[in-house]
């Protein structure tokens, strides 16, 4: 794996530190008037999704982390795992849910995500930004209520729960932001 | 392509006053601009700054260096004679790049002969309270400031102490170094963030290992650089020293110097062997205060700009 200088640390950019596989958010340079160059860079450890913030040295590099960001189609789970494949290669892979974490409840079968490997096995999946979801289970609609503000809990076929206005009623499709956990709108079937 | 500017057209404007009313200002004092080569023989030898070079042309014998600072050509003109001068520079700074860095930006630069380092700072302040408006001016010395912002005794203090004091706050994973590595973490980490919001402060003598080219004295047990940074609401805008004018200890600095860059396995920078011999001439450098100032942070801070690249016609990665 290449090795990467501080100053070639860009947001996006997958690392090792501490043994741990990380993506850089921020890279400051920080330097007082006459002395010692640093780097204050935050990273997010891809692992535990907790954001780091260290001082290097500027001009020390640390090590490329095989991480790969890839759109994969989402199959089916059998409870244990998550199964997803490459729509080129037809490449399958198996998520468990450490790596899909609160993302299972988005995941719809066929939907396209994006599978994030890390030394060739999934570390985590991001949803659409915007999914289309069935309602199982909510408040009978109130009819014509359509302008009014208020809402109500919806209970979709992914389990998600999320609000939705009064007048939507069960066996409707719609549509959430996946990153919010928001209602957008009322998609017709 | 992105070729469109990175200030925007107002920022421009600002600069064009800026230079003017700077030009103005020293004008006023009697002071002379001048201008110096940008790529000379020698480079810096301050282990914490490194120079660009160009490497081919046919004019060239051997590589030269663009300039981090005009500071040797200037003290050249000093020991000629010029009297109080000042220039608008352009420098160049290797691997310095981010919001408030840029590795080409303008220094500006002067050297007033007779002026002690507490009349300089009464004229920096002058100057910058022109361009930033009504703020309150702080002095307060490198210990006091250490003392008052974190407890601790920048100048006593052991090392341990100091990178204690660090881990407490920071994450710094296995970073190692010497006092001035803890101390130079210690400043720019936690003490100039303290300073935001506080107008001008002018922190002065500095610990005797971050002396660069100014001259030491004893403060009671200790000896001190009569060196000073200026901080604007946190940002480090102007650094400043009584030179030093003794040939012998220049070359003492020089040589100590690359004894840093080559345990820290940088490349060796001759010393400027013009600036010794002017040193060392009959009347030599006369004593004087001289300071360099960031321009392009002087614009930020006098718009508001609070990105380096907003305050240039085009930054690094545009050009």
């Amino acid at each position: 794996m290449a090795t990467f200088s501080t100053n070639e640390f860009r947001p996006g950019l997958k690392v090792m530190l501490d043994g741990e596989p990380c993506s850089i958010l921020e890279n400051e340079f920080v330097k007082p008037g006459k002395g010692q160059a640093f780097n204050r860079v935050k990273l997010r450890n891809l692992n535990s999704g907790r954001v780091w913030e260290r001082t290097f040295k500027s001009g020390e590099s640390l090590e490329g982390a095989d991480v790969m960001d890839r759109d994969m189609q989402y199959l089916y789970t059998d409870g244990e795992f998550w199964h997803f494949m490459e729509p080129d290669t037809f490449e399958q892979f198996q998520a468990d849910a450490k790596a899909v974490g609160d993302s299972h409840l988005w995941l719809k079968e066929q939907d396209e995500c994006v599978v994030t490997l890390y030394n060739g096995s999934p570390l985590s999946v991001t949803p659409p930004n915007f999914v289309e979801l069935e309602i199982v289970e909510t408040d009978p609609g109130l009819k014509g209520d359509t302008a009014q503000g208020g809402n109500k809990p919806a209970k979709l076929s992914t389990g998600a729960v999320v609000k939705v206005p009064l007048f939507i009623s069960q066996g409707e499709v719609i549509r959430v932001d996946t990153r919010s956990g928001e209602y957008q709108n009322r998609v017709s079937k | 392509m992105d070729w469109q500017p990175s200030a925007s057209l107002e920022a421009l404007r600002q600069r064009a006053a800026l230079l003017q009313r700077t030009r103005y200002f020293f004008a006023r004092r009697g002071v002379l601009e001048v201008e110096t080569p940008l790529l000379c023989s020698a480079g810096v030898s301050d282990p914490a700054i490194e120079n660009l070079a160009v490497e081919r042309g046919t004019s060239l014998a051997r590589p030269r260096y663009l300039q981090s600072s005009p500071e040797y050509a200037m003290k050249r003109l000093l020991a000629a004679g010029s009297g109080p001068i000042y220039q608008l520079a352009r420098a160049f700074r290797d691997g310095e790049a981010g919001a408030r860095h840029n590795p080409e930006f303008s220094l500006l630069e002067w050297y007033r002969p007779g002026f002690d380092l507490g009349q300089l700072m009464a004229e920096v302040a002058e100057l910058v309270l022109e361009f930033v408006g009504e703020r309150p001016v702080e002095y307060i010395a490198y210990r006091d400031l250490f003392l008052r912002e974190l407890d601790l005794d920048p100048l006593l203090a052991p090392p341990a102490a100091l990178e204690a004091r660090a881990r407490a706050a920071l994450d710094v994973g296995d970073l190692a170094g010497n006092r001035d590595l803890w101390l130079d973490l210690l400043m720019s980490h936690l003490v100039e963030p303290a300073l935001a919001g506080r107008g001008l402060c002018f922190v002065y003598d500095y610990p005797a290992s971050q002396a660069a080219l100014a001259r030491l004295e004893t403060r009671g047990e200790v000896s001190v650089a009569r060196r000073f940074e200026l901080y604007v609401d946190g940002v480090e805008l102007a650094n400043g020293y009584h030179e030093l004018t003794d040939a012998a200890e220049q070359r003492r600095r020089f040589a100590a110097d690359n004894a840093r860059r080559a345990q820290h396995g940088q490349p060796l920078r001759e010393a400027d062997d013009y600036l010794l011999a002017a040193l060392a001439s009959a009347d030599g450098l006369p004593d004087c205060c001289g300071v360099a100032l960031g321009f392009d942070r002087l614009l930020m801070l006098a718009s508001g700009i609070n990105d380096i690249r907003q305050t240039l016609a085009f930054d690094w990665s545009r050009c």
